[in-house]
């Protein structure tokens, strides 16, 4: 289970709504994923075409909890504004904050993350900030109160995977809010290895909007969220430079 | 009446005069619109019976994909 302020979740992976090639797959790269999770972004609407696709309208959202971004907001009033209007929507009451200090690699901005998360767990949200892999900026995020702490695997869309796993780790390791490994996820592999090194869980998007087979890798998502989480709480064995046969050493029939 | 939605100038007929209104001018049944109305962010329950006069500044937003 992963527990996120007051609620707990059966699946430990959050699944972006972003550029997938059509609604309808969209739709059933939802369903195979098995989130409960979903992230989507506000924007203004199109005043002048009544007919634009509204993604809550394909996909049933009593099943799943909303988590908004505030992605687009390069300051700490900007994400403040955008949590509040996703609020407004009387959908949901948790936020990511997602807080760009960095248009080339869309690094978050780390005072205005700092701001933002103060701000709206004072005004009673669940906060999420999307953070860097900064062990020392994660410590301050848990001690402000924020209720999940989300560093970047690498930068967001890149598909570079764990470009650092020693910071994650740490940030891991010194945590007792939930780390969810969010951007930079490019493969099964990638979710593999951040579930192994403790995560507790996995926000993607383009990973699988972008695969080739959109529906097929969010099952492959959904299969290696698991399979790292239960490697995980397995307990690998360690690593030795030397081998250790398998097989009996003695009885060996000559 | 003349309003400002989404940074847009736009003039509407004689018969709008609430928030709800306005949202039935531009979109039909629209599952979730969120208005900024002068710059306050309003809730849904209030919709209908917040009223909008010439020159007030709208903001329509919606939940689009996102990660």
């Amino acid at each position: 289970m992963l527990t996120i302020g007051e609620k707990s979740f059966q699946s430990h992976l959050l699944l972006g709504t972003g550029k997938y090639p059509n609604v309808d797959m969209q739709k059933q790269a939802v369903a195979v994923s098995e989130t409960n999770i979903l992230t989507f972004s506000v924007r203004r609407m199109d005043i002048y075409e009544p007919s634009q696709p509204n993604l809550l309208e394909k996909i049933d959202i009593q099943n799943y909890d909303l988590l908004p971004n505030t992605a687009g907001a390069y300051t700490a009033k900007e994400a403040v504004r955008t949590a509040k209007l996703a609020n407004a929507s009387g959908l949901c009451d948790m936020i990511k904050v997602e807080v760009i200090g960095d248009k080339k690699t869309l690094l978050p901005d780390p005072v205005e993350t700092l701001k933002a998360t103060e701000e709206l767990l004072k005004e009673g949200f669940t906060v999420l900030p999307y953070t860097s892999d900064d062990v020392v900026l994660a410590r301050k995020l848990e001690e402000l109160g924020a209720h999940a702490i989300m560093p970047g695997a690498s930068p967001i869309g890149s598909g570079q995977g764990i470009i650092n796993p020693l910071n994650l780790s740490f940030i891991i390791e010194q945590s007792n809010v939930p780390i969810i490994v969010d951007a930079g996820i490019g493969s099964p592999k990638d979710a593999v290895y951040a579930m192994e090194l403790g995560a507790d869980g996995i926000l993607l998007n383009t990973a699988v909007s972008g695969a080739a087979d959109p529906v097929k890798m969010a099952e492959a998502m959904k299969l290696a969220v698991q399979t790292g989480r239960l490697g995980y709480e397995a307990g690998r064995i360690p690593i030795k430079r030397c081998a250790t046969a398998s097989s009996p050493q003695e009885g060996i029939s000559v | 009446m003349s309003l400002l939605i989404n940074g847009s100038t736009v003039q509407l007929p004689e018969h709008v005069s609430t928030v709800s209104d306005v949202i039935l001018h531009f979109f039909t049944d629209r599952p979730v619109v969120i208005v900024e109305h002068n710059g306050e962010i309003i809730d849904k329950a209030s919709h209908p019976t917040r009223e909008v006069t010439d020159g007030d500044k709208l903001e329509f937003v919606h939940f689009v994909g996102g990660g």
